[in-house]
C-alpha cells in the first residue's frame, strides 16, 4: 500500500479518529503546489494519484476473471489522468511498492503505448475465452511487453485451440493458431451440433450440472463450425512454414 | 417588529414597570424566533427533517444470520433482498449460494399493534460453486439476484442467479402425506407380500408443514460475462438477463436457447470503455425494457423496433455539472441500480452520491434529484484508494411511489420523500433494534462543530454498507441488509 502522506491542517478530532477504520484525510496524493480539494479538482493530477490508478489497473488485471465495469472505470480513469499530465511529459518515478517484482516496475515505466496494448491484449484473451469468432483479428500493436501482465488465465496454456504462450493474437493470422491441432478430433461424432447428448441439463434438474465441456460446446457450436470451416480451407491451401515456430 | 418595540421603548422608558416587561416579552420573542429560524435553516442544511406523522419506523425482533456483527462468515453475506408480489414473502440471497425465505406472520388483523412478523419459511442451496473446465475457472455460487414471479396457483416460483446460471425454482408446501400403503412399511421399507393378509387403501394424513424447493429449470450458458441483473417481463412468459456486454431475453419454459437483444461488445475489445450496470422491463409495456451504463447513461429500447435492440428509443443522460468535475466524475456517475415505479410513468436511478428520478418523456435530465451523501464528495479520492467509490448501492419504491429508499455508509439507509421533499436517515444496529423501539433519525456532520448526537464524516464506518433494500410492494415494510443481518422494520402504527 502506498504510504499515507501528509495530513493537511483541519479544525478539529482528525487526529482521534485516525485509530478507527475511518477514512483518511484526502489529500495525501496533492502537491503543494496545488489547490485544495474542495470542489475544484486540480487541473493536472499528481504522479500519485496515477501510480495509484496503475496499481489498481495491475490489480485488477491480475484476477483470474477481472471484473469489466472496475477494469473499464479504473482504465477510464487512468486514461484521464494521463491526459493531464501529458504537458508535464516527465514520466513518474518509480515509488516504493511492495514486491510486485519486475511488473510493476515494467508497468510504471511504459508509454501509453505499452499500457493499451497491455489492456488489449488482456481483453482480447477475454474474448478469446469467450469463443474464438474475433480470432482473425491481430492486435493493433505489440507493446515491448510481449506478454500480457500476469493477466492471462493460466489454463491458456493447456488448451490447444490457443496459442499456449501467452493466449495473445499473433500477428501472422490462424496458421501459426492451428498449427499444433491435430485436426482428428473434429472428425468425431462428440462435435455434431445435432447432437442430443449436447442438451444442457434435463429439464427437471435435480439441480446438479452435467459436464461442463459439454455445455460448453452446446454455444460454441458456432463458433466452432466456423473454425472447422477455417481449418478445412487453411487445410487445403499450401502453408508455408510458420515464422520461427 | 423592531420598530414597534423601539418605539415601545423610548415610551416605556419614562413609564416604567409596564413598559420595561413589554419589552422583555418582545425581546424574548423575537429570539424565539430567531433561534426557530436558525433551528429550521440548520435542519435544513443538513436534510434532517424527519418524516412526521407517517413514517416512524420501529425495530423487529427478526434479525437473522450471524449473532456477532464481528464474526461474519463470509457465506453468509447477503447479496440480495426481494418481497414477492403480495408481500407476504421476503427472499434473501447470500454470498454461499443459499437462498432464504421468509414468510409474514398471518395474524388476525384485528390485532392493531403491528403486522405479522416475517418468520424463516424455507431454506436451500440454490448455486454451488461451480469450475468451469474450458476456461479453467471458477464460478461464484453468490446469489446476484432474485426475482418473484406472480402467484399463479398454490406454489411459489422464484428466478435466482449466479454470474453465469439462472435458474427457476418452484417453492411449494406439503401438509399431508399419503399413509397406509400395502406393500411399504411405514418407514418405507417393501414388506413380503406373502405377509399381506388384508387391503388397506391408503389415505391422506395431516403431518406438521414443510416446505420444499426444487429447481425447475436451469438457464445456463448464455453469458459470457458476469450476470448483473435479471427482470421479469409483464406478460410473465418472458425474462430478460444482462451480463456487462449484453442482454438475452428467455423464455420461461425453455432452457437451451435465448435470444440476445442488446450487445454492446466492440468489435476491438480495446475499444470498450463502457459496461452495462443494470437492466430491466417496463411494469406493464411488455415491449419496453431499460438499461443503464457505467458512464451514466440508460437506454430505453422498444423489442418492436428490431430484433437486435442496439439502438435506443430513447437515451437518458444528464450533462455533467462543471463545478463537480474531477478525476472521479465518471465512477460517480456510473449507474448501479435502475428501477421502474410501479405506474411505469418513472424510473429511478442510483449512482455513487445520488439518486435520480426521471420521467420517461424527458431525456435530457431528471425530474428529481436527491443527494445520499453529498458529504463524501471531497472525499473521493480516499473512496477511490480503498474501492468504495466502486460499491454498488440499490434503490427502490414503495407501493405507492411516493417514498424512494437507498443505502448508505455506517449501516446508515435513507429514504426520499418526494412529495414533501423531507429525508430522513436511518441507521440498522442492534442496538437501535428492539422491538418496538422506534427508529431515530441519525445526523452526519459535513464539517464545522459537530453536535451532540451527530457522527462526523471521518468517523463512519465504511465496511458496514447497506447496499440491498427492499419494500414491501403494500405496506410500510421495509427490509434492509447489512453486511451479514436482515433488518425488517415497518411504520409505527398508532
Amino acid at each position: 500500500m502506498l504510504s499515507k502522506g501528509l495530513k493537511r491542517k483541519r479544525e478539529e478530532e482528525e487526529e482521534k479518529e485516525e485509530e478507527k477504520e475511518a477514512l483518511a484525510v484526502d489529500t495525501w496524493w496533492l502537491d503543494s503546489d496545488h489547490p485544495a480539494v474542495a470542489q475544484a479538482p486540480p487541473a493536472v493530477a499528481s504522479s500519485s494519484l496515477f501510480d495509484l490508478s496503475v496499481l489498481k489497473l495491475h490489480h485488477s488485471l491480475r484476477q483470474s476473471e477481472p471484473d469489466l465495469r472496475h477494469l473499464v472505470l479504473v482504465v477510464n480513469t487512468l486514461r484521464r489522468i494521463q491526459a493531464s499530465m501529458v504537458p508535464t511529459a516527465a514520466l513518474p518515478p518509480v515509488p516504493s511498492l511492495p514486491a510486485a517484482p519486475g511488473m510493476a516496475d515494467n508497468l510504471l515505466a511504459s508509454s501509453d503505448a505499452a499500457l493499451s496494448a497491455s489492456m488489449a491484449s488482456l481483453l482480447e484473451d477475454l474474448s478469446h475465452i469467450e469463443g474464438l469468432s474475433q480470432a482473425p483479428q491481430p492486435l493493433a500493436e505489440e507493446g515491448p511487453q510481449g506478454r500480457p501482465i500476469g493477466g492471462a488465465p493460466p489454463s491458456l496454456g493447456s488448451l490447444d485451440l490457443l496459442d499456449p504462450a501467452t493466449g495473445c493474437l499473433l500477428d501472422d493470422g490462424l496458421e501459426g493458431l492451428f498449427e499444433d491441432i491435430d485436426t482428428s478430433m473434429y472428425d468425431s461424432e462428440l462435435w455434431a451440433p445435432a447432437s442430443e447428448g449436447l442438451k444442457p441439463g434435463p429439464e427437471d434438474g435435480s439441480g446438479k450440472e452435467d459436464t461442463p465441456e459439454l455445455k460448453e460446446t452446446e454455444l460454441k457450436d458456432t463458433e466452432l463450425d466456423y473454425l472447422m470451416d477455417v481449418l478445412v480451407g487453411t487445410q487445403a491451401l499450401e502453408r508455408p512454414p510458420g515464422p520461427g515456430r | 417588529m423592531g420598530e414597534g418595540g423601539g418605539e415601545e421603548k423610548e415610551e416605556g422608558g419614562e413609564e416604567g414597570g409596564l413598559g420595561e416587561k413589554r419589552r422583555k416579552e418582545e425581546e424574548e420573542k423575537l429570539e424565539e424566533e430567531e433561534q426557530q429560524q436558525q433551528k429550521k435553516k440548520e435542519e435544513e442544511l443538513l436534510h434532517l427533517q424527519p418524516f412526521q406523522g407517517d413514517l416512524y419506523f420501529e425495530g423487529n425482533p427478526n434479525l437473522v444470520k450471524g449473532a456477532v456483527d464481528d464474526d461474519v462468515a463470509e457465506a453468509d453475506i447477503i447479496s440480495t433482498v426481494e418481497f414477492n408480489h403480495s408481500g407476504e414473502l421476503l427472499a434473501t440471497g447470500d454470498k454461499g449460494g443459499r437462498v432464504v425465505i421468509f414468510q409474514q406472520e398471518q395474524e388476525n388483523k384485528i390485532q392493531s399493534h403491528s403486522r405479522g412478523e416475517y418468520n424463516v419459511y424455507s431454506t436451500f442451496q440454490s448455486h454451488e460453486p461451480e469450475f468451469d473446465y474450458l476456461k479453467s475457472l471458477e464460478i461464484e455460487e453468490k446469489i446476484n439476484k432474485i426475482r418473484w414471479l406472480p402467484q399463479k396457483n398454490a406454489a411459489q416460483f422464484l428466478l435466482s442467479t449466479n454470474d453465469k446460471t439462472i435458474k427457476l425454482w418452484k417453492i411449494s408446501e406439503r401438509d399431508k402425506r399419503p399413509e397406509g400403503y400395502n406393500l411399504k412399511e411405514e418407514d418405507g421399507r417393501y414388506r413380503d407380500p406373502t405377509t399381506v393378509t388384508t387391503l388397506r387403501v391408503p389415505v391422506f394424513r395431516p403431518m406438521d408443514l414443510m416446505v420444499e424447493a426444487s429447481p425447475r429449470r436451469i438457464f445456463a450458458n448464455a453469458h459470457t460475462y458476469h450476470i448483473n441483473s435479471i427482470s421479469i417481463n409483464s406478460d410473465y412468459e418472458t425474462y430478460l438477463s444482462a451480463d456487462d456486454l449484453r442482454i438475452n431475453l428467455w423464455h420461461l419454459e425453455i432452457t437451451d436457447r435465448s435470444f440476445n437483444i442488446v450487445d454492446i461488445k466492440p468489435a476491438n475489445m480495446e475499444e470498450l470503455t463502457e459496461v452495462i450496470t443494470a437492466a430491466e422491463f417496463h411494469p406493464n409495456s411488455c415491449n419496453t425494457f431499460v438499461y443503464s451504463s457505467s458512464k451514466g447513461t440508460i437506454r430505453l429500447c422498444d423489442m418492436r423496433a428490431s430484433a437486435l435492440c442496439d439502438r435506443h428509443s430513447k437515451l437518458f443522460e444528464e450533462p455533467e455539472d462543471p463545478s463537480n468535475r474531477s478525476f472521479f466524475s465518471e465512477i460517480i456517475s456510473s449507474i448501479s441500480d435502475v428501477k421502474f415505479s410501479h405506474s411505469g410513468r418513472y424510473m429511478m436511478t442510483r449512482d455513487y452520491l445520488s439518486v435520480k428520478i426521471w420521467d420517461l418523456n424527458m431525456e435530457n435530465r431528471p425530474v428529481e434529484t436527491y443527494q445520499v451523501h453529498e458529504y463524501l464528495r471531497s472525499k473521493l479520492c480516499s473512496l477511490y484508494e480503498n474501492d468504495c467509490i466502486f460499491d454498488k448501492f440499490e434503490c427502490c419504491w414503495n407501493g405507492s411511489d411516493s417514498v424512494v429508499m437507498t443505502g448508505s455508509y455506517n449501516n446508515f439507509f435513507r429514504m426520499f420523500d418526494r412529495n414533501t421533499k423531507r429525508d430522513i436517515t436511518l441507521e440498522a444496529s442492534r442496538e437501535n433494534n428492539k422491538p418496538r423501539t422506534v427508529l431515530k433519525p441519525r445526523k452526519v456532520c459535513a464539517s464545522g462543530k459537530r453536535k451532540k448526537d451527530e457522527i462526523s464524516v471521518d468517523s463512519l464506518d465504511f465496511n458496514k454498507k447497506i447496499l440491498h433494500t427492499a419494500w414491501h410492494p403494500k405496506e410500510n415494510i421495509i427490509a434492509v441488509a447489512t453486511t451479514n443481518n436482515l433488518y425488517i422494520f415497518q411504520d409505527k402504527v398508532n
